[in-house]
């Protein structure tokens, strides 16, 4: 597979022997070592990377967990090229020096490359620019410090690669396909490719599974994947379109699902992942599909030219067994607008970058106090995201009150037999799942209901 | 003068361009292979067969070596008493036990090979948890060790009030953001080795003794890591010895870092423990005795477990003076990794394990857990003609405490006299400046009308011992050159690992010249050039490292000054350096040229110093004498948020007043505070390991084993220093700072129960870590259930 892209400003051209060679790799045995492996899986940002997207779009991403065969046409922008070409330090450098922002030094590419992104960008949410990236040693608060320093310092004019950016390298190829029906006939003639969307979760089968992909399929070129139409109450949103894309997209419409996707994952991952990869892969405890099914979201599937259209919960029948035939793919996404009850709430270990030990969500439609339906769907508490129907059928035509959710407990206890595994007991799963019940009543009423909402 | 100042880290801009290289960045030796090791599967197990056909046929593989392969001790283990095997020899003894070796033409190669074993095992009985081991009398070095001060048993017998119970103090993965890393590289006489330790002779040592050599044949060069935390102590021993048995054997360079996941499951941790507590007070809360039993899961091979359990032992008083003591350490021997220094080095958990038993008997007293404290802190002592540094507050505000002084002398449990105690002016000093007593009241208030979510606020003190408990430790040595055009380069025995020890012997000698910090340059550790160190631990770099440098230097200045008196016509005590010249009564040369003046003298302008810590005498079998040169002191006082129905928690304010003596580098040592603080809250809070019943770590990658994120910083986060000289006489009177802080975060800790106590009459008895489970869990007690 032959690639162009730019890195640190310079347009490089590479024959690529195994395009699942993961970016930091490459890196690194190019003689650019700034950048680090910490993991290896996407967890701690020590090898972030800023990338050019062709579109113009500019993003964080790990490099651990970035192929190669993604790098068509893209800039490419490592801790060797953030200062300027005389050797003047990009101002988040400078801060970092001055504020103390390193110790051990180890993590400090992958955040200075995080900052200079945000910088960039003009970002000042900090945390949630920085939650991908982990320091075991300053406890943060000098990093924190060094980008408020830095915001106001001009953009090094340097840091725009949008102008350089390279042609792709050859005609579009199966490898990488351009054209979404020709993709949708080829797939279906190839079942057994490997489609890579953004590679979060296929690049850890290669890094810590160390499997061999023979036949890969790079959707980053399907642009008709990307988009997302408002029609019909809904939006309609392709499955290549990005976790950060889709929490712009829905914070109009859905703030509470906004603020999940806000502590999904990391900036990183989140501009990497896709919705549709999010579907597609069946994890029980991805952060996505509970919210989507209390949304009632539909999910459009494509094999060739047929499509067909089922309910989201429908896709998931057993743990790793998803509706999905051969050659069949996620075309899009289709979300009501209007849920105004919509409340999602996601337990982990620790707020930002984790997976859900449960993730509960609740779309209550209330009308002169009474619950004319309930859609209420958690993930981590079985095999499958999955709803739950006993709980709701107890709630249906009751009066919104705290009794009444009392009272529809021991249901909610019975739609769901969870795991015991390294995120939680089954006993807190269950206990913690109606506390979340709890929790939306009161959330409706008013009442503060998370530590996040309470200052000091 | 250098010393004092907030300056830089001296690699940081190194740092933040991504050119300061650590031991994976240096470029490979021409032919360099990768190692990756082949892991056990079982807990404890004989290997019936190792079948590495498989192995040798994948692609890439030069060799594949076993124990059999290393020429001369197969032994990892940095206690002379124990052997660990680098490479199991027919038993292994925790799941991810080194079995065999894989050499490679790349690291990838390496890692797929290592998985292609074809290994079986007859399994053996395997002893997962401290109560397994405690059942099966599973212990190392037999058990326990018992220190008794006083009779704890009658003092307890006469109490008012006593508190029984106990607490399970979770471990934690050191998680520094470099893994462990080595290269090695085969020389005309023995091996260079590369490598990311805390303890180059260590290594040096070990990789001697495996090759059959002596440690003159062995040069350990140690530039920096990315992080140790005390898991660069004796973890690394394994890849060093493994780079150099292949080096060795293949006449190649080899070098060796572990995968993420490897290194979860291969390297040892923080010890878990489980403390059990009695602790009695009489009517006025002054407790009379106080009984502790600790049993600390160690794993299965010694590496540093006594010293450790030692320490836990040794802060088991944490900052009170209590009549009579007495304490059984367990130290139990079970089929898990072997668990090793980690920051604290035992005592964050007998200093939790006191802290929890003290929450308990004010609970029980329904008295004020603060108040419960003041009662048993040990008296200040002043050192003579000193006060609490006045920062325009009333002193000792807001109540004078000086009623409440104890008449000295005071002794800790281990008979060490406790001359240096601050605490109660310290704590004062910190409620005035926190706002402690409106907030408390807030919080109150807070509770009464809320009932999701609860807050709490508690203080905690630190009173942390410096020294290496085993004394010999307690030296350094330093080598300083002054070249002929006047530049300084200096070298000791310690190691960067981030905490800024080469920054501030930087400052020291910069101090002794009359120059700038920037105007030093340090190098890599090196074993040839500095021998026989101390690992960098035990938060004593800068105290025995900065000494020995000073040392070097003030022989340097000496003689510089002995001739440039000469020249001056000037008494040598006239000659003086400042501001990078050499002033001599009205002469004045630059330092360059007085050094240039004195190489042309034929003066030596290279020398060594060497320091060792006077005052320590500890005799560790029956657990009395003085081990510590001083105390670190320092208090926090944390606020958080619970949420009752969920357990979910967060950190809202954390207010910090931390003795760091008088600050070598104010900036350097608020980071060390800050930092250590963090990370201690991640101890007690999202730092959860977790082993299934059989012995398998599923918690060995940041997806599962969450350290602390950004955001779980405190969302307001005041440190400020206490800024009062060390009444020893340390480095620039300066006091260690590396690990003492770690235990600030045991506020936190207190404040999630305060807040859990807060939903009920009972008591809430929270487990260490408090993830949202054990806090939903404690506050189900304070409710009532299954209290």
């Amino acid at each position: 597979m032959d690639i162009s892209f730019l890195l640190n400003g310079e347009t490089r051209r590479v024959t690529l022997t195994d395009p699942t060679q993961t970016v930091l790799d490459w890196l690194r045995e190019d003689g650019l070592t700034g950048t680090k492996e910490g993991c290896n899986e996407g967890d701690c940002g020590a090898c972030t990377v800023i990338v050019t997207e062709a579109s113009g779009t500019v993003k964080p991403l790990n490099a651990c967990i970035l192929f190669m065969g993604q790098m068509d046409g893209r800039a490419l922008r490592t801790v060797e090229g953030i200062a300027a070409p005389d050797g003047q330090l990009h101002p988040v450098q400078q801060a970092m020096v001055d504020e103390h922002g390193s110790q051990c030094g180890f993590c400090t590419p992958g955040f200075v490359a995080s900052m200079a992104a945000g910088h960039l960008l003009g970002a000042t949410d900090y945390d949630d620019r920085l939650a991908g990236n982990l320091c075991r040693c300053t406890g943060y608060a000098p990093i924190i410090r060094a980008a408020k320093a830095a915001a106001q310092k001009p953009v090094p004019a340097h840091m725009d690669d949008r102008a350089a950016l390279p042609a792709t390298s050859a005609a579009p190829t199966p490898m990488r396909p351009t054209d979404l029906d020709k993709f949708a006939d080829w797939y279906a003639q190839n079942p057994d490719a490997q489609l890579i969307a953004g590679a979060t979760d296929v690049g850890l089968w290669v890094t810590k599974q160390m499997r061999t992909l023979d036949q890969v399929v790079f959707l980053n070129g399907l642009q008709a994947l990307s988009r997302t139409e408002l029609r019909d109450d809904a939006l309609h949103i392709g499955a290549g379109v990005t976790i950060a894309s889709l929490r712009d997209v829905i914070a109009p419409y859905h703030p509470s699902l906004s603020e999940l996707l806000r502590r999904f994952a990391s900036e990183q991952i989140r501009q990497a992942a896709t919705i549709g990869g999010n579907i597609a892969n069946g994890s029980p405890i991805g952060d996505g599909a509970p919210a989507l099914i209390a949304l009632g979201a539909r999910l459009t599937l494509r094999h060739g030219a047929q499509r067909r259209v089922i309910a989201l919960e429908d896709f998931f029948h057993a743990y790793g067994k998803q509706d999905r035939n051969p050659g069949e793919f996620v075309e899009t996404l289709s979300v009501p607008i209007h849920a105004p009850g919509l409340r999602c709430y996601k337990l982990s270990k620790r707020f930002d970058q984790d997976i859900s030990a449960l993730c509960g969500c609740f779309n209550f439609d209330v009308q002169a106090g009474q619950i004319r339906s309930a859609r209420v769907a958690f993930g981590g508490m079985a095999g499958i995201p999955a709803r739950a129907r006993g709980f709701e059928a107890a709630l249906t035509g009751q009066p919104l009150t705290a009794k009444t959710i009392l009272a529809a407990l021991p249901a909610l206890a019975q739609d769901y037999t969870p795991l015991d595994d390294m995120r939680a007991s089954a006993a807190y799963r269950t206990k913690a799942a109606q506390g979340l019940a709890r929790r939306y009543i009161a959330d409706l009423l008013g009442q503060p209901v998370s530590v996040l909402e309470i200052q000091p | 003068m250098s010393i004092g100042k907030p300056l830089p880290h001296e690699s940081a801009r190194l740092h933040v361009t991504g050119q300061a290289r650590y031991v994976d960045d240096l470029p490979e030796p021409k032919g360099c292979l990768h190692l990756a090791f082949g892991l056990s599967s079982e807990a404890h197990a004989q290997i019936k067969h190792l079948d590495l056909e498989p192995v040798r046929a994948c692609p890439d593989v030069v060799a594949v070596l076993t124990y059999a392969d290393i020429p001369g001790h197969n032994d990892a283990s940095c206690n002379p008493t124990f052997v660990e095997p680098v490479l199991a020899e027919g038993t292994v003894h925790y799941v991810g036990h080194p079995i065999f070796l894989v050499v490679a033409r790349s690291h990838q190669a390496a890692r797929r090979a290592a998985r292609a074993a074809n290994v079986t095992y007859d399994t053996l009985p395997a002893v997962l948890t401290v109560e397994q081991a405690l059942a099966a009398d599973s212990h190392h070095q037999g058990g326990p060790v018992i220190w008794e001060n006083g009779d704890s048993q009658a003092a307890l017998a006469q109490a008012t009030h006593v508190a029984e119970g106990e607490i399970e103090i979770g471990g934690q993965e050191h998680f520094y953001l470099e893994g462990q890393a080595a290269m090695a590289e085969p020389q005309d006489q023995g091996m260079i080795i590369r490598c990311s330790s805390q303890h180059p002779s260590e290594i040096q040592h070990k990789v001697a003794e495996a090759l059959g050599l002596h440690m003159h044949d062995i040069r350990v060069e140690m530039r920096r890591m990315g992080g140790g935390f005390g898991g660069k102590e004796s973890q690394g021993n394994h890849l060093a010895i493994a780079c150099a048995v292949a080096a060795r054997l293949t006449g190649r360079a080899c070098k060796m870092r572990y995968d993420r996941d490897d290194d979860m499951v291969i390297t040892g941790k923080r010890h878990d423990f489980k403390i059990l507590y009695r602790i009695g007070a009489d009517a006025d809360g002054r407790v009379l005795g106080a009984q502790f039993t600790h049993l600390a899961r160690c794993g299965w091979a010694l590496d540093l477990s006594p010293p450790v359990c030692d320490r836990a032992m040794l802060h088991a008083d944490s900052a009170y003076l209590f009549p009579t003591m007495r304490i059984q350490s367990h130290r139990l021997r079970t089929n898990t990794v072997s668990n090793t220094a980690y920051r604290g080095f035992g005592g964050p958990q007998g200093m939790l394990g006191c802290e929890a038993a003290m929450e308990h008997l004010a609970f029980v007293m329904g008295l004020d857990p603060l108040e419960l404290r003041k009662r048993n802190f040990y008296a200040d002592m002043m050192p003579e003609g000193a006060s609490a540094p006045d920062d325009g507050e009333a002193v000792l505000s807001p109540e004078d405490i000086s009623g409440k002084m104890k008449a000295a002398p005071q002794a800790t449990h281990y008979g060490q006299p406790v001359e240096d105690f601050i605490l109660n002016g310290l704590v004062a000093r910190l409620e005035t400046r926190a706002d402690v007593v409106a907030r408390r009241a807030a919080v109150a208030a807070w509770n009464a009308s809320h009932d999701v979510v609860k807050r709490g606020i508690a203080i905690s003190p630190v009173k942390f011992g410096i020294s290496f408990t085993l004394s010999h430790l307690n030296q350094a040595g330093a080598l300083v050159h002054i070249y002929q055009d006047g530049t300084v380069q200096i070298n000791h025995g310690g190691t960067e690992m981030g905490q800024g020890l080469h920054l501030k012997c930087c400052q020291v000698a910069a101090s002794v010249f009359g120059l700038a910090a920037r105007d030093i340059r340090i190098t890599a550790t090196d074993t040839s050039k500095v021998p026989n160190t101390s690992a960098t631990a035990a938060s004593s770099g800068a105290d025995l490292n900065g000494m020995a440098v000073k040392a070097a230097c003030d022989t340097l200045r000496d003689r510089i000054s002995g001739h440039i008196a000469t020249l001056a016509n000037c008494a040598v005590s006239e000659v003086v350096f400042v501001g990078g010249s050499v002033h001599a009564g009205s002469s004045r040369w630059t330092f360059a040229e007085a050094a240039l003046l004195a190489y042309q003298a034929r003066i030596s302008l290279s020398a060594t110093g060497f320091y060792a810590t006077p005052k320590i005498a500890w005799d560790t079998a029956v657990g009395r004498g003085r081990p510590f040169f001083y105390f670190a002191y320092g208090a926090a006082v944390t606020e958080v948020a619970i949420d009752t129905l969920t357990g979910e928690n967060r950190i809202l304010r954390t207010d910090i007043l931390h003795d760091a003596g008088t600050s070598l580098n104010p900036a350097i040592d608020i980071g060390q505070i800050e930092g250590g603080y963090v990370q201690g809250a991640g101890w007690l809070t999202t730092e959860e390991l977790v082993w299934d019943t059989d012995g398998v770590l599923r918690t060995h990658a940041p997806s599962t084993y969450k350290i602390p994120a950004c955001s779980d910083r405190p969302a307001v986060f005041n440190v400020t220093l206490w800024d009062q000289p060390n009444r020893e006489d340390t480095i620039y009177r300066s006091k260690a700072v590396g690990e003492p802080p770690f235990m600030l975060a045991i506020s936190a800790f207190l404040a999630l129960q305060n807040a859990c106590a807060a939903c009920g009459p009972g008591y809430p008895a929270l487990r260490a870590p408090a993830t949202p489970e054990a806090i939903l869990a404690a506050v189900s007690r304070a409710c009532g259930a299954n209290a």
